[in-house]
């Protein structure tokens, strides 16, 4: 079963100058997804996420958002978003309800005059800042910043929820309490679009991802079917070695107490060795983690400049994703 | 949207501080003046100032004299300048675009806060000038300067030397603010225009503050006289000519005119680069 779309893109390029910045991206995420956005510094992620939001124009090719082409019909798209773009932004000088007063009211609508009070008063408890006293946010701390620029993309209960690195600048309780947020709202119906550099957090989180690399999408699929189990079982015995000889032929990597076995099924794997009278102290089916996935198809990012590397055109054989499955390599 | 960019605008302690300072001009003047009752003699030194002595209530449009060329250009310039710049640079264009507000939009409640701020100002200058002056000039004893006529009603000196009713000077004392609050639109409408294209609120001020600089050196050179007639200071003081008997309407038409121009031509280039520019600030 596809759900519709909600952001779908087509060949979608973006120059600045004589930088390509995106190239020819086909996003495709659809409704109820929770969908990770990845890739390094400088690849694109964010001039792709400013071109969803009309704010930056494409070069070329096509950018539907909720079944509208954007940036042509951007006024019936953007009031049905809440975004968070790069870093959050506040007025300094007013207080974190002023913000959002004044960004509620800049919005299209008469609607909400009434009620804006308690609106405000309700994102801000959803976001932890429930309590907030009159003080200027030019005092506030980054991570009371992000709550803040987070309760303002949630302010008009948005069906898209287009957030980049949503939990910066939080400590590990917030990230939490962040993420459970995200899943409450989507569990009610709210996609949502999220770029992070912490892929341990999308790997909770998401169930869709993308990544870029060098502007171009080089992998989009079901994180479920990403993380399919690799063909191999991973097994720790303080007996290795005998277990190795025993497993012979089909132990692809030793390493001390750990061993790689070319195996599907654990629970067979397992039963092999207990009858030996082996002991096992951990076996599981080996599953890529996110973190390989996504370092296997990009290159270094664009802040990392090595001496002598015409850095643009290294690592240009990024692995399509078919080819994925056949990587070989240590995992580990 | 309006609303919110006055709100916004209202708020800012920098815009009121700056109209404070620029009340506070005139009426150190003005103290001065009254203490030493030594006022530059007519033609020289601020213009107008010379006939406040006899009476109080010209010290309106001494005062706008006395903030005109440099004061007045600077404040108005520094809010232009930071309008679409200041957003951006706060990071807070993104998301104002994304909430969203039309770029013509924000760029017309930009322009109508900016209007009203340049009338705050100008009219702020005028009313506490005219308390000023009459406190400290209107209740003394009239000192009847040289071809000065006084009787009942006539109370102030034109440049002319005729006598102006108090309602002669309201009038032209309006005409003047209007004049004045018009040439500073022209200010305005530049460093607006730049304000679409930096994302440094002081560059654009900076930037329609020499744009004047470079006009006013322009038009006071001979060699420049061709182009004179349409720079943008070239008519700046001719809001004086309000206070002639009778008003000579030459000049004050061409220079409503060329401001309007001004306003015109560069709120057209700031939209046209503000609706297609990439924003990512």
């Amino acid at each position: 079963m596809t759900s519709p779309a909600v952001i779908a893109t087509t060949s979608l390029t973006k120059r600045f100058g004589a930088v390509l910045a995106v190239d020819h991206v086909d996003l495709d995420v659809r409704a109820g997804d929770r969908y990770g956005f990845l890739g390094p510094n400088g690849s694109g992620k964010t001039t792709v996420v400013r071109m969803l939001l009309g704010l930056v124009y494409a070069s070329s090719g096509t950018i539907e958002v909720l079944g509208s082409p954007v940036p042509r019909r951007i006024s019936a798209v953007l009031p049905q978003i809440g975004a968070l773009v790069e870093a959050p932004s506040a007025y300094g000088h007013l207080s974190g309800r002023a913000n959002l007063a004044l960004i509620d009211a800049a919005g299209p609508g008469p609607r909400g005059r009434r009620n804006r009070k308690r609106r405000i008063a309700e994102v801000l408890d959803r976001v932890g800042l429930g309590g907030i006293d009159d003080r200027a946010v030019r005092k506030y701390s980054l991570g009371m910043r992000q709550r803040l620029g987070l309760a303002a993309a949630l302010l008009r209960s948005p069906r898209l929820l287009i957030l980049d690195e949503p939990t910066n600048g939080l400590d590990p309780r917030g990230i939490r309490e962040i993420r459970d947020l995200l899943a409450e709202l989507n569990a009610g119906g709210t996609t949502i679009f999220m770029s992070s550099h912490q892929l341990a957090e999308v790997e909770q989180l998401c169930t869709r991802v993308g990544v870029v690399d060098r502007g171009r999408l080089v992998l989009q699929d079901e994180l479920a079917s990403l993380r399919a189990p690799t063909g191999r079982v991973i097994v720790r015995s303080p007996d290795a070695g005998q277990a190795a000889a025993l497993l012979d032929g089909r132990v692809v990597q030793r390493d001390a107490d750990l061993l790689i076995v070319a195996d599907a099924e654990p629970d067979a794997v397992n039963a092999q060795l207990v009858a030996a009278g082996m002991r096992v102290t951990e076996i599981a089916a080996e599953r890529r983690s996110l973190e390989d996935l996504v370092l296997s198809v990009t290159g270094t990012g664009s802040d990392r400049v090595d001496a002598g590397s015409a850095s643009r055109s290294t690592g240009r054989q990024a692995n399509p994703p078919e080819e994925l499955a056949e990587t070989e390599g240590s995992s580990r | 949207m309006i609303g919110v960019e006055l709100a916004k605008l209202a708020r800012r302690p920098r815009g009121w501080v700056a109209i404070g300072l620029l009340c506070l001009l005139p009426v150190v003047v003005a103290v001065f003046v009254a203490v030493t009752h030594l006022a530059p003699p007519p033609g020289q030194g601020p213009a107008l100032l010379s006939a406040v002595l006899s009476n109080g209530s010209l010290f309106p449009a001494a005062a706008l004299a006395i903030v005109l060329p440099l004061f007045l250009p600077i404040a108005v310039a520094v809010v232009a300048g930071d309008s679409i710049a200041g957003e951006a640079s706060s990071g807070m264009l993104r998301y104002l675009l994304a909430r969203p507000v039309g770029r013509t939009r924000l760029l017309v409640a930009k322009l109508i806060s900016l209007i009203a701020y340049v009338l705050v100002a100008v009219v702020a200058v005028a009313v506490t000038s005219y308390i000023t002056g009459r406190l400290l000039f209107g209740n003394a004893p009239v000192a009847l300067t040289s071809g000065g006529v006084t009787t009942n009603n006539v109370v102030a000196n034109s440049l002319s030397g005729t006598g102006l009713t108090p309602e002669d000077v309201l009038f032209r004392t309006l005409g003047a603010v209007a004049f004045i609050s018009v040439s500073m639109l022209g200010v305005g409408a530049i460093a607006l225009f730049l304000s679409t294209l930096t994302d440094s609120s002081l560059g654009a001020a900076l930037g329609a503050l020499a744009a004047l600089i470079t006009s006013e050196v322009l038009v006071a050179l001979n060699a420049a006289s061709s182009i004179s007639p349409y720079l943008p200071t070239r008519y700046w003081l001719a809001w004086l000519d309000f206070f002639r008997q009778p008003i000579l309407w030459r000049d004050i038409d061409r220079g409503f005119a060329i401001q309007a121009v001004y306003v015109l031509v560069f709120l057209a280039a700031g939209w046209a680069n503000f609706a297609s520019k990439d924003v990512t600030s």
